[in-house]
């Protein structure tokens, strides 16, 4: 054994020749820590805000308009469109529900185009936030057998039923959960956002919702400059990169100004409601106290705010 | 010796190439025909043409929501025509008036006699009445000594702008859930001012039931989803995400 580890050591020859050819490693990193300090004071405010690129909670209010700034530019460059991207935080003692009528929905889908318009979903790749399934009455909700793809001249459909399914903001989201770096939380108002700087593409939430709520960027999403949506928020409907996951954020953008989400707006039978649950006199927390009232697969325990009831 | 006689055939048919002959002979048709099936299979799973059909429904464009201007545009429309809210009154956009038609006083006046009979309209013959047609008829909801007002069961008249209060008196649930938010629309602030669509702006008040409409596309199935957009890379393939998609690496 000894002999063997004699034969690495080096002889005193060899290891003066070592010292007068390499470059020492306390040299070098200082050289490299010199390098990297001088090019970062250097550089603009902004290019370093991109370059530590960090989670969006940990952001100063100053970093917080960097990063807001350097989104809008990014907009303005990659689709030649003037946006203006917001950061509007939770209003305190709002907690956000949601409450659909089976018995009016008669799958139009309405809400599934002016959600992509409102949120900037990419057109091709086509990316829908919500997808409309059509049951049959005689089976009733089963969601195996579901068609998404139905495309009758008129709707309803005598024979079938319809049931819009987007993300359902649980109180106990599994996919923020899976997220293996924290890229995916629950706002205080309820809303589960993504920080897309943060993501890093790899699927588990996807894998993770029982819902099908989360969609991949598997390429760079495209919209023509006219269609996009200039009133944005950072942790909702602003462009996204290739390769992040995106879903429903109940629009952000809009709850988070006192506004309705597109889809109630759009709904031509009035079948969407959206509300405070804190608020004993909103609509979705009347919903909840009057009506027959249910969650998709209430047995995972994930605690949707998102309510399916029958109104007749 | 019987073993020694047994083994000398077998040792012929090893060694012997005219003995092994005619068994490749046979082996080389069987062999076409494989490679024939395999070729067939190959060329059918890289045709161009996706192998799993649709079913039903075409879903293989992706459509975008400027394809159906006309459909925002409407609620753009009805959102603009909200109205300031008065104390107990909700506020809610003008009911559909016939612009040509309204005020009704303008024919109904004191010469026109009133007729209550059931009979076949003269004038207004595009109202279909659908609507509890067995026991109801004009003058049940109409005034018919002020035209421009509705009335109540009690006589009490009633602007077309509060016609809700006259829905509300036999569709009592659907009322009590209007005025709760559950029934019907409510847009605006969820948390503030929000407008009402009336009874009458959805509901056609003779014909109440909602007449069916087109649905919108449905989503572009996934295989379609993949064609579609390597069609758009191949217009394009100077991006640099438009190569990986185009040869078939990455999954839209």
């Amino acid at each position: 054994m000894a002999e063997r580890c004699t034969d690495n050591a080096t002889t005193p020859e060899e290891e003066k020749f070592l010292d007068a050819t390499k470059l020492g490693r306390r040299d070098f990193l200082t050289a490299l820590g010199v390098t990297a300090a001088g090019y970062l004071t250097g550089c603009s405010a902004e290019s370093r805000e991109a370059f530590f690129a960090k989670r969006f909670l940990e952001l100063s209010p100053s970093e917080l308009d960097l990063r807001l700034k350097r989104l809008r530019d990014s907009a303005a460059v990659k689709y030649g469109a003037t946006v203006d991207v917001s950061a509007t935080p939770a209003q305190p003692g709002v907690l956000f529900g949601y409450a659909l009528d089976l018995s009016r929905c008669v799958g139009c889908r309405r809400c599934v185009y002016a959600c992509v318009k409102e949120n900037n979903q990419s057109r091709d790749p086509q990316i829908q936030w919500i997808r409309v399934l059509e049951m049959e009455k005689e089976k009733g909700i089963d969601l195996e057998h579901a068609n998404p793809y139905y495309n009758p001249d008129t709707v309803p459909d005598p024979e079938h039923f319809y049931l819009p399914v987007s993300c359902q903001q649980c109180r106990t989201p599994q996919c923020t959960q899976v997220c293996p770096v924290g890229a995916t939380w629950q706002e205080p108002d309820g809303i589960v956002v993504i920080d897309y700087d943060w993501c890093i593409g790899c699927r588990c939430c996807m894998s993770a919702c029982p819902y099908g709520a989360r969609h991949f960027n598997w390429s760079e999403p495209t919209i023509s400059p006219e269609e996009v949506n200039p009133k944005m928020h950072a942790l909702g409907n602003r462009m996204r990169p290739r390769g992040v996951v995106e879903k429903c954020t109940f629009c952000v953008q809009r709850v988070r100004e006192g506004l309705y989400p597109a889809c109630v707006e759009i709904c031509p039978v009035g079948a969407r409601k959206f509300g405070n649950l804190l608020d004993p006199e909103g609509e979705v927390s009347r919903v909840l106290r009057d009506k027959r009232v249910f969650v998709l697969k209430a047995e995972l325990k994930t605690d949707p705010k998102f309510f399916y009831f029958y109104g007749l | 010796m019987n073993d020694l006689d047994g083994g000398k055939p077998d040792e012929r048919t090893q060694t012997d190439p005219e003995f092994t002959m005619p068994q490749s002979r046979a082996l080389i048709p069987m062999l076409v025909v494989a490679a024939l099936a395999v070729l067939v299979i190959l060329l059918n799973i890289t045709g161009a043409k996706p192998v799993l059909a649709p079913v039903g429904t075409a879903a293989d464009r992706a459509f975008s929501p400027k394809d159906f201007a006309a459909v925002f545009e409407e609620q753009a429309r009805i959102a603009a025509s909200s109205r300031e809210g008065k104390d107990g009154l909700f506020p809610v956009p003008p009911p559909p008036f016939n612009e040509d038609l309204y005020p009704c006083s303008t024919c109904h006046d004191e010469k026109m006699e009133v007729n209550r009979e059931r009979r076949e309209l003269s004038f207004h013959d595009d109202i279909v009445l659908h609507h509890d047609e067995a026991n109801r008829w004009c003058l049940d909801c109409h005034d018919g000594s002020n035209r421009d007002r509705l009335h109540l069961a009690g006589g009490t008249l009633l602007p077309f702008e509060e016609s809700y209060k006259l829905c509300g008196q036999c569709h009592g649930t659907q009322f009590r859930d209007w005025r709760a938010g559950i029934h019907g629309k409510r847009t605006g602030h969820w948390n503030g001012d929000k407008q009402y669509l009336l009874c009458v702006n959805c509901h056609n008040p003779h014909s109440p039931h909602f007449a069916p409409i087109k649905p919108l596309p449905p989503p572009v199935r996934p295989q379609f989803l993949r064609s579609a957009h390597a069609a758009v890379a191949d217009a394009a393939p100077s991006d640099a995400i438009t190569k990986e998609s185009s040869d078939g690496r990455t999954m839209h």
